[in-house]
């Protein structure tokens, strides 16, 4: 194991499944020749050891792009795409949630669409047409995965289990996680199964499901509780379809106590979908309401003290909690 | 290009393919209006055989074929089994696609079917793709995809030939220029009229035929299949034709002026192919073989009436590879 930054830890994930499989390709707007010159971006180095017929850039062309990777994994390649930022999924969107989502159940399971997604989240003042948060729309969409990672140890097993998945996956990556996030990731061809949760920290007043960057809020939260004698439990969900039910109640029913957490806004959030299926769950068994800690309901804002304000802080988490055990 | 002219065999094949697709939707069209007989709306090619038999039976096996929402005669003239085609169509469990699509997203890739996209515009960028992959694994294959001049009007069409000119693919664009975009006439949504002409712009070449002549369509995508296959990028070629029928079988065309219907009639491309047939001493009457497609098409309805509906928990399957488990 060696330290890395999280956009090396995707980046050699990409390495690898180029290496390991002559099917997979990536193509993308800036995959190859990139503006930047950045090490801890997630495609640098690839075009110089991959070559431009496996690591392809693109025309400014999302639909196409996406179609691009429906039609070539129905013919039994791994296509791996890039779409730049989150919001400009909606430009790819009918590629993605009419065909890759759809076309295997239209066929009657005679159709595959092996293909991988990678789109890059966060807010990173740029304002709101290249920061908004959409994983709740992906992972409503039957024939979808979605994946969210947070760490460069997870940013690269369930990136390689995206690629080596026979259905269509989104992955999504936090942008400022690449270069702020630092850990330990294994060497090799170490995956991280799609729809297994992760225990980021035991505790037993009450349990918080988050994922991606809101991962790192928690643990913060979790550490300033824990001066204050309360013991939050921290779990990254890591891939929200499949999603880890069974995880997260083991963990509910052993502290009584939930909230969710992200950094999308609230109303129809994610966060909905896990309060709803713990409540269904652990009605009887629960000390207290579950509640969520979410972006208020605007678009992601520009100036950093408004951008800072929109993110849920580790203060705010921890407010929660206080409120959530002590009522 | 110089190529021996067709022979008697490849003659009558491109006016039985005709014949079958005629017969079939005529069918189709039939039930349609017969209660609770097909679920869903129908959607012909009526008028428009020439050009699902002159295209396709111009592909080799390898080549792959995507399709749109009026796609039964590019299946049929590939060699999809019509009783399963009729059975998916009905939405019974022996269908193509186990009821799962109905008319409108058929697949079958035994015979490179790849896919039928309904959403308008959508299926050139999926051929792209499917081009790529042929290019990427170095097989001499195209892949032809088929869509209207409405779905011209699309962005993703104009995404699609750009990428595929740009990276030089063998995709060969096909048009059917069938004067209609719903009710929206063709100089409603196409400024230029002449939509091959718009292959310039991606760096490929552009061919406009009588798409209601066979002969014409199969002698141009033979030659713009052969250069695809060799490596020079894309093509489009535009077939002229006209969609007799609606939009679908619930659509009375009462936007239709009956002087403009009435003489695309009178160029029925099936019509004026077995005169041409006869003319030049390969054939006697069209009625046998006529007789013939016929009876093809009993035997699918038979075949579709004798299949049940599927379970409705059949419903569930097919989402993902393997199903998801799902514990509360």
């Amino acid at each position: 194991m060696a330290v890395k930054s999280m956009g090396q830890a995707v980046a050699e994930a990409l390495g690898l499944a180029l290496e390991m499989d002559a099917n997979v390709f990536l193509a993308g707007e800036g995959v190859g020749a990139s503006i930047h010159v950045n090490p801890h971006l997630p495609t640098f180095g690839l075009l110089e050891r991959f070559g431009p017929e496996r690591v392809r850039d693109t025309p400014v062309s999302e639909a196409a792009i996406a179609g691009l990777a429906v039609g070539a994994s129905c013919m039994g390649l791994k296509p791996v795409v890039e779409v730049m930022f989150f919001p400009f999924i909606t430009l790819a969107s009918d590629m993605i949630v009419n065909h890759a989502a759809k076309l295997r159940y239209l066929s009657g399971g005679l159709s595959n669409f092996p293909l991988t997604v990678r789109v890059k989240s966060g807010a990173f003042s740029a304002g709101c047409q290249h920061s908004h948060y959409l994983e709740a729309w992906l992972a409503h969409v039957p024939g979808l995965k979605v994946a969210y990672p947070s760490t460069p140890a997870d940013a690269k097993g369930l990136l390689l289990s995206a690629i080596f998945d026979p259905d269509p996956v989104v992955v999504i990556e936090e942008m400022p996680l690449y270069w702020s996030i630092h850990a330990e990731a294994p060497e090799g061809d170490q995956r991280v199964p799609l729809g297994k949760a992760r225990i980021a920290r035991l505790g037993a007043d009450a349990t918080l499901a988050t994922y991606g960057g809101a991962v790192h809020v928690a643990l913060k939260a979790a550490e300033m509780l824990a001066e204050e004698g309360l013991s939050l439990e921290v779990v990254d969900l890591r891939s929200l379809l499949p999603l880890d039910t069974a995880t997260v109640l083991a963990s509910v029913r052993r502290t009584g106590r939930f909230l969710a957490l992200h950094d999308a806004t609230r109303f129809c959030g994610f966060g909905a979908e896990l309060v709803a299926t713990v409540a269904e769950a652990c009605h009887g068994e629960l000390k207290a309401p579950p509640r969520r800690v979410a972006a208020p309901d605007i678009p992601v804002p520009f100036t950093p003290p408004q951008e800072a304000f929109y993110k849920p802080s580790a203060e705010a988490v921890a407010r929660a909690v206080r409120e959530l055990v002590r009522g | 290009m110089q190529r021996p002219p067709l022979d008697r065999a490849q003659r009558l094949a491109l006016l039985t393919d005709m014949l079958l697709i005629r017969a079939f939707e005529d069918r189709v069209t039939q039930l349609a209006h017969e209660q609770g007989r097909l679920p869903g709306m129908q959607i012909t090619c009526h008028g428009q055989e020439a050009v699902a038999a002159g295209v396709v039976r111009a592909l080799t096996p390898e080549d792959v074929v995507v399709t749109n929402h009026r796609g039964h005669g590019h299946l049929l003239a590939r060699g999809v089994d019509p009783n399963a085609l009729m059975a998916e169509i009905m939405g019974r469990r022996d269908g193509l696609n186990r009821g799962k699509s109905g008319t409108l997203h058929l697949a079958d890739p035994s015979r490179n079917v790849l896919m039928t996209s309904t959403v308008v515009g959508a299926a050139p960028p999926l051929a792209v793709g499917a081009a790529f992959a042929q290019r990427y694994r170095g097989e001499k294959a195209a892949t032809c995809v088929f869509f209207g001049d409405g779905a011209a009007a699309e962005g993703s069409v104009h995404e699609a030939m750009n990428l595929a000119g740009v990276w030089k693919l063998p995709v060969l664009f096909v048009c059917e220029s069938n004067c209609w975009a719903g009710a929206q006439a063709h100089r409603e949504h196409c400024p230029i009229g002449r939509i091959a002409d718009r292959a310039a712009s991606y760096g490929m070449p552009g061919e406009a035929v009588d798409g209601n002549d066979v002969e014409a369509v199969h002698e141009a995508a033979l030659d713009l299949l052969e250069g695809r296959r060799a490596g020079h990028g894309p093509a489009l070629l535009e077939c002229r034709t006209y969609r007799m029928h609606g939009h679908g079988e619930h659509d009375p065309q009462h936007y239709v002026d009956k002087a403009e219907l009435a003489a695309w009639a009178g160029r029925d491309p099936i019509v004026r192919y077995a005169e041409v047939l006869r003319r030049d001493g390969l054939l006697d009457a069209v009625e046998p073989l006529a007789v013939h497609a016929s009876g093809i098409v009993d035997a699918a309805v038979a075949f579709a009436d004798a299949s049940p509906y599927p379970p409705p928990e059949e419903a569930l399957e097919h989402v993902y590879a393997n199903p998801i488990a799902r514990e509360v």
